[in-house]
């Protein structure tokens, strides 16, 4: 039996979700599409919240929405003047825009609606909890993360090393 | 409602066609790059929400989630570092302006 109250915030974070990804592709200000993009990055929180995932949850807001977004801030910042429109789209590329949006749309809806018979309801289940998430990605056994781990770490070293000899000044 | 996976996956689709319109009609570059985030963010929703509806006693699809996310954070730095290389040369950042190679 499903509460008024779950019902009621996956209204509004359905729709939040959807409204703030139409107007960050469609605003002609790109600092706003920025923002835009940031509450979007939130509502995709809220769904993981709801979902019971509360660690992804958390790393989506610390990361998605802290580091990246003010990533996308500094560079707009440091890259055009935030008063600025862009200029209005010619119809030919809205089309193609739109053409390739809704085939994409048409194809995987399709394939959702018409197999929406074989997913399961939700199961009542506690979320994992932080033990059973640092025992997954620190062992190196039979569905445990140890080596994407590392790996990811050797990345992120190499993209830091990689980010600075680029955009350093010659 | 809302105990279905139709009612998280719908969503994440609309999401992912945004994404989709944003990134053919953009020309700044950095309005590209947020439509690409909305698109990653849209399979990384489709990924929890698969795991959790169809496999809710493993985490394979959040620990997949967890490190698209990181590689995403690496891929968004080094392609605004990229992006400032690219207007400290050419003073714009209109992909229409950069059919050159080299500068």
């Amino acid at each position: 039996m499903e509460s008024v109250g779950s019902i009621i915030l996956y209204v509004v974070v359905a729709l939040a979700m959807i409204i703030f990804s139409v107007l960050a592709v469609t605003t002609r200000k790109i600092l706003r599409a920025a923002t835009y993009l940031l509450f979007t990055l939130f509502a995709a929180a809220v769904v993981y919240f709801m979902l019971d995932y509360e660690f992804l949850g958390a790393v989506q807001i610390a990361v998605y929405a802290g580091g990246i977004v003010v990533l996308f801030v500094f560079a707009i910042l440091l890259t055009s003047h935030p008063g600025d429109n862009t200029e209005r789209l010619t119809s030919k590329k809205r089309v193609l825009g739109l053409v390739a949006a809704v085939a994409t749309l048409a194809v995987a809806g399709y394939a959702l609606v018409s197999r929406c018979v074989h997913f399961a309801e939700k199961a009542a289940i506690d979320g994992p909890d932080m033990d059973a998430i640092g025992t997954a990605l620190l062992g190196s056994g039979r569905g445990e993360y140890l080596l994407p781990f590392e790996a990811i770490s050797v990345l992120l070293l190499a993209c830091i090393i990689g980010g600075v000899v680029i955009a350093r000044k010659r | 409602m809302a105990n279905s996976a139709i009612w998280y996956l719908i969503p994440a689709l609309i999401m992912f066609g945004c994404g989709v319109y944003g990134f053919v009609t953009r020309r700044n570059m950095i309005a590209m790059l947020i439509s690409l985030e909305l698109m990653l963010n849209a399979v990384d929703i489709n990924f929890v929400v698969f795991n959790r509806f169809l496999f809710p006693g493993s985490m394979e699809g959040m620990f997949f989630t967890l490190f698209a996310i990181a590689i995403a954070a690496a891929e968004t730095a080094l392609a605004i570092a990229i992006i400032i290389n690219i207007f400290r040369s050419v003073k714009n950042i209109d992909v229409r302006d950069l059919n050159k190679m080299k500068f």
